[in-house]
C-alpha cells in the first residue's frame, strides 16, 4: 500500500499540487490513522493533508478518482494466493492462476495466463494487469508516444510470449479452443491499453506541462497562435505571482545605526526615559510608480496585452500604475484594464486606438498635452513598442522631456536587435534618451523586464 | 486498492494465522478511525456545531498527527465557531489571537515587564553593598556577581502573551489564531515554531515546550495568500457553503423554535439567493440570524411582503439588496417547489 501512496504522490505532483517530502510524511501518518476501508475518509485525509488550497483541492480530488477507480473489482475479492502475485511480478501469472483456475479449467498443460483468460476470473486478470504495470514501471511513462513500448512491455511481463506459442499449437489440435482464447487476447489487449491511458494520464501531465510551458516561455508572444492565448495568458498570471511573491515582502528594511532620539524618547516615557525601546530612523523607500505606453498597432499589439496583463496583475506591488496606450493617437487605459477583464478590456481597446498605423510622433504630443503632469520624479516610464512609425517625424525631444522629468525610461522592444534603425524604425534615435532600452519578445524576456523594474525600488 | 494488499506482501500459505491477524489488525485500526470520526460529529453536534463529514475528519487527523488545522472560507459560514465548539466539546479553556496588521511579537508572544525590571534594578543597587560585602578586590567582586543569580531576564519578568499563555496550559488548551490573513508577513514566520514543535524560543531564556500540546485553529479570510511554509505545517480545511440538507440541520440545532417547513422553505429561499452574482453571498450566520427573526415575527411560512421587509438580514449591501429583490417571488415559488419534490 505504501507503494501505492507514493505513486499517488507523483500523480498528485502531476496535477499541480506541490507535494514535498514532509508532506508525503504527514499523510502517510493520517492514512495510518483512518486506514483503507472507507474510501471517503482516504479522499479526505489526503485532501487535507496535501492540497492548500481550494484549486487544488479540486484537482487532487479529481486525481485521486482516476488514480483510485481502476482496482475497484478487486475489492470483493478474497484474499488469497494473488496477493501474491500482486506484489511479485515473476510469480504473479503463475501462482494466482495456479488458484483461481485449478480446478475449473480442463487444459491443464496450458500456461499460467491462458488458464486465467480462459477461467474468465477478471479479478485475476486486474490483479495481473496491475503487477505487471508495476514491473513495467508505468509510473515512468512521460509521452503518448510511449504508449505503445509500455503496453507490450506489459503484456510480455504478463507473458505473452508463452501464450502465443500454445495458440499456435491449439490452433492445430483443438480450433474452438484456439478461437475462444484468441478473443480472450483482444479482450486483455483491450484492458492493457486502458491501464496505459490511465497511466499517462495520471504520470505524464507534470512533465507534459513542464515542456509545454518552457516551450510557451520562450515562443515570440507577437506570433502566438490563438489557441494558445489562453494558456499564455494563465502563464502570465503565473509570472505576476511569483514576481508579486518576490518583491511584495519586506518593503520596510530598518537601518541600524540611526537611532531616532524622538521616537526613542516618546516610546520609553513610560519609564522615566530609561532607553528599554530603541528606535532606529528608516530608510525611505519609494513606492513603484509606473507609467506604461504601449503601442497596440498590429503586430506589437500582442505582447501589449500580455504586458499590460502582467502589470496590472501587479497592483499589490505596483499599486501606482497608469497605462495608455496608441496606435495613432494615444488614450489613457488604466480604467478600462482595472475594471474589465482581460478579453473584454483589450477588445474595447483595441476598438478604440487598436489597429491604426503607428504615429509615434503625435501620440508623444498626445502625451505631452494632457497626461505630463503625472511623472515624477519617482515615475518609472516604459514604453512597449517597434519605433516604427512609418517615416512620420518621431518627435525625438518630447521623449527627451519625458526622461528629463522622470526617475527613467524603459523601452521594450518587440525586435530582436538586429532590426533597430532598418527601415522605418526609429529606435536609435529614441534610445539616446532611455535609460536601458531591451528586447521583449517572449514571455521570458518580459518576466525579466518588469523584475528589473520593480527591483530599483526594493 | 484493497486494503489487504498491502498487508499481505510476501506472505505465503504456510502463513495463514499471521495473514488474519494482520488483516484484522488493520480492519480494527480502519473500524476505530470511522467511529472516532462519527464521535467527533455528535460531539460537536452536543456543541450546537453541526459538522460536516469533512470537518470531523480534519478535527480528528489534527487530533491523532498533532497538526494544528487552517480553516479557509468565505465569512459567516462557522470558522471561528469550530473552534469554540472544539474547545467546548473537550472542556479545554479556549485562548483566542486575533490578528490585524501590525501585529507583532510584544503583543503575541510575550514582553518584559519593564517597569518591574526597572524597580529590581533600583533595589539591586540598594543591596550592592550586601551582596558584594566581603569582597577585597574587583575580582573577588567580580566572582560574586556572577555566581549571584541574575533574575533580571527570568520567568518572573515575563508577561505572557496569548502564544506563551497556550503553550503553558498544564491540561492542554484550544488556541485559536483567527484571521491570520490580515497579519503581516512577518508575524506568520513567528508562528511557524509554535505551529511545528509547539515550543517557542525566547532569546534570555531559552526553549518554551508546551506542556501538553494545545489544539490550535487558523482561520482565514483568504485575503492574501499565506505563506507555503505556514500551510504545510497545517492541515487544510475549506469551509465553503454547506449544503442545503446540512443547513437545515444547522438551523435546526441553533435556533429550534423554527417548524420543518419554514427551515426547509427558507433554506431553499437562501440556496437560490446564492445563485446570484451579489457583492456579498448570505452565508450559515446570516441563515442563522434570518431565522431567528422569522421566528420573532411569528411567521407561519415565507411571503413576499415578510421577505423583503427582512431582506436586509440577509444581505448586507443596498445594491445586493435592489439585485434580489425583484427575484424574491420566483425564489419563494421556487423554494416551495422543491420542497414539495425534496
Amino acid at each position: 500500500m505504501r507503494e501505492n501512496l507514493h505513486r499517488f504522490f507523483r500523480a498528485a505532483r502531476g496535477v499541480g499540487v506541490h507535494v514535498s517530502p514532509a508532506e508525503s510524511i504527514d499523510a502517510m501518518r493520517a492514512v495510518s490513522q483512518v486506514g483503507f476501508s472507507d474510501r471517503t475518509i482516504l479522499r479526505d485525509a489526503l485532501l487535507l493533508t496535501l492540497a492548500k488550497s481550494q484549486d487544488e483541492k479540486l484537482a487532487l480530488g479529481d486525481c485521486f478518482d482516476l488514480f483510485f477507480s481502476q482496482p475497484e473489482p478487486r475489492q470483493e475479492q478474497p484474499e488469497g494466493a494473488d496477493q501474491d502475485a500482486a506484489q511479485d511480478a515473476d510469480q504473479a501469472p503463475s501462482s494466482g492462476a495456479a488458484s483461481d483456475a485449478g480446478g475449473g479449467s480442463p487444459q491443464q498443460e496450458l500456461g499460467p495466463l491462458a488458464q486465467m483468460l480462459l477461467s474468465q476470473d477478471r479479478n485475476a486478470i486486474a490483479a495481473a494487469i496491475a503487477s505487471a504495470a508495476g514491473a513495467a514501471s508505468l509510473s515512468d511513462i512521460r509521452y503518448s508516444t510511449q504508449r505503445g513500448i509500455f503496453s507490450s512491455r506489459i503484456l510480455d511481463a504478463m507473458g505473452l510470449q508463452r501464450l502465443r506459442d500454445e495458440l499456435d499449437q491449439l490452433t492445430a489440435t483443438n480450433p474452438a479452443l484456439a478461437e475462444r482464447l484468441r478473443a480472450a487476447l483482444d479482450g486483455l489487449r483491450e484492458a492493457v491499453r486502458d491501464t496505459v491511458s490511465q497511466g499517462l494520464a495520471l504520470y505524464a501531465r507534470e512533465e507534459a506541462e513542464n515542456l509545454r510551458n518552457e516551450i510557451l516561455r520562450n515562443a515570440p508572444l507577437a506570433r502566438i497562435e490563438r489557441r494558445q492565448v489562453a494558456e499564455m495568458r494563465a502563464l502570465i498570471r503565473q509570472i505576476a505571482r511569483r514576481l508579486r511573491e518576490r518583491y511584495s515582502k519586506p518593503r520596510k528594511r530598518q537601518r541600524r545605526g540611526h537611532l531616532d532620539v524622538r521616537r526613542t524618547l516618546r516610546r520609553n516615557a513610560a519609564w522615566g526615559g530609561v532607553p528599554f525601546l530603541t528606535a532606529w530612523k528608516r530608510k525611505h523607500r519609494d513606492r513603484p510608480k509606473i507609467v506604461a505606453l504601449c503601442d497596440v498597432s498590429g503586430s506589437v499589439a500582442q505582447v501589449s496585452d500580455f504586458f499590460l496583463l502582467l502589470i496590472h496583475s501587479l497592483h499589490e506591488v505596483v499599486d501606482d500604475v497608469r497605462s495608455f496606450a496608441f496606435s495613432s493617437h494615444l488614450i489613457e487605459v488604466s480604467d478600462i484594464l482595472e475594471s474589465k477583464s482581460p478579453e473584454e478590456a483589450m477588445a474595447e481597446i483595441m476598438s478604440k486606438v487598436g489597429f491604426g498605423s503607428s504615429d509615434y510622433g503625435s501620440s508623444l504630443v498626445d502625451f505631452e498635452k494632457d497626461f505630463m503632469s503625472t511623472l515624477t520624479p519617482q515615475t518609472t516610464v516604459i514604453v512597449l513598442g517597434d519605433a516604427r512609425s512609418n517615416n512620420l517625424d518621431p518627435r525625438a525631444d518630447i521623449l527627451r522631456r519625458i526622461s528629463e522629468r522622470s526617475k527613467r525610461v524603459v523601452w521594450l522592444n518587440p525586435e530582436g536587435r538586429l532590426a533597430w534603425g532598418f527601415g522605418d524604425s526609429e529606435m536609435p534615435r529614441y534610445a539616446t534618451f532611455c535609460s536601458v532600452v531591451r528586447q521583449c519578445a517572449t514571455a521570458q524576456q518580459l518576466e525579466r523586464a518588469v523584475s528589473d523594474i520593480v527591483a530599483t525600488y526594493q | 486498492m484493497s486494503p489487504k494488499r498491502g498487508l499481505f506482501f510476501a506472505v505465503n500459505a504456510g502463513r495463514t494465522s499471521l495473514k488474519q491477524d494482520l488483516w484484522e489488525r488493520h480492519f480494527v485500526a480502519d473500524q476505530k478511525a470511522s467511529t472516532s470520526i462519527e464521535a467527533v460529529e455528535s460531539g460537536l453536534a452536543a456543541q450546537g456545531y453541526i459538522a460536516s463529514r469533512q470537518i470531523a475528519t480534519a478535527v480528528y487527523l489534527s487530533q491523532q498527527i498533532e497538526k494544528p488545522i487552517l480553516v479557509e472560507g468565505p465569512a459567516g459560514v462557522g470558522k471561528t465557531e469550530l473552534a469554540k465548539a472544539i474547545a467546548a466539546w473537550r472542556g479545554m479553556k479556549m485562548i483566542r489571537l486575533q490578528c490585524y496588521e501590525g501585529l507583532d511579537e510584544a503583543k503575541a508572544l510575550y514582553e518584559w515587564k519593564y517597569a518591574k525590571q526597572l524597580l529590581y534594578t533600583q533595589i539591586l543597587k540598594d543591596k550592592l553593598g550586601e551582596v558584594l560585602g566581603g569582597a577585597q578586590t574587583l575580582h573577588a567582586a567580580l566572582d560574586q556577581l556572577h555566581d549571584f543569580g541574575d533574575v533580571f531576564f527570568s520567568k518572573e519578568f515575563v508577561e505572557p502573551r496569548p502564544l506563551l499563555q497556550a503553550l503553558e496550559q498544564p491540561g492542554g488548551c484550544v488556541l485559536l489564531i483567527d484571521e491570520i490573513d490580515k497579519s503581516d508577513a512577518e508575524f506568520e514566520s513567528l508562528l511557524l515554531e509554535i505551529l511545528s514543535d509547539f515550543q517557542v524560543t525566547i532569546p534570555e531564556l531559552g526553549t518554551v515546550s508546551a506542556i501538553t500540546p494545545p489544539t490550535v485553529i487558523l482561520t482565514s479570510n483568504s485575503e492574501r495568500d499565506l505563506g507555503d511554509a505556514l500551510k504545510r505545517r497545517c492541515l487544510h480545511l475549506h469551509i465553503g457553503f454547506p449544503e442545503q440538507r446540512l443547513e437545515e440541520r444547522i438551523v435546526e440545532s441553533r435556533v429550534p423554535g423554527i417548524s420543518q417547513a419554514l427551515r426547509r422553505q427558507m433554506v431553499g429561499f437562501i440556496h437560490e439567493i446564492r445563485s446570484l452574482d451579489l457583492k456579498k453571498l448570505p452565508s450559515v450566520s446570516e441563515t442563522i440570524d434570518w431565522a431567528r427573526v422569522l421566528v420573532l415575527l411569528q411567521a407561519s411560512e415565507l411571503d413576499t411582503d415578510i421577505v423583503k421587509d427582512t431582506l436586509n438580514v440577509l444581505l448586507k449591501y443596498e445594491a445586493d439588496i435592489q439585485a434580489a429583490a425583484p427575484q424574491v417571488t420566483t425564489f419563494i415559488a421556487k423554494a416551495a417547489r422543491s420542497n414539495v419534490f425534496g
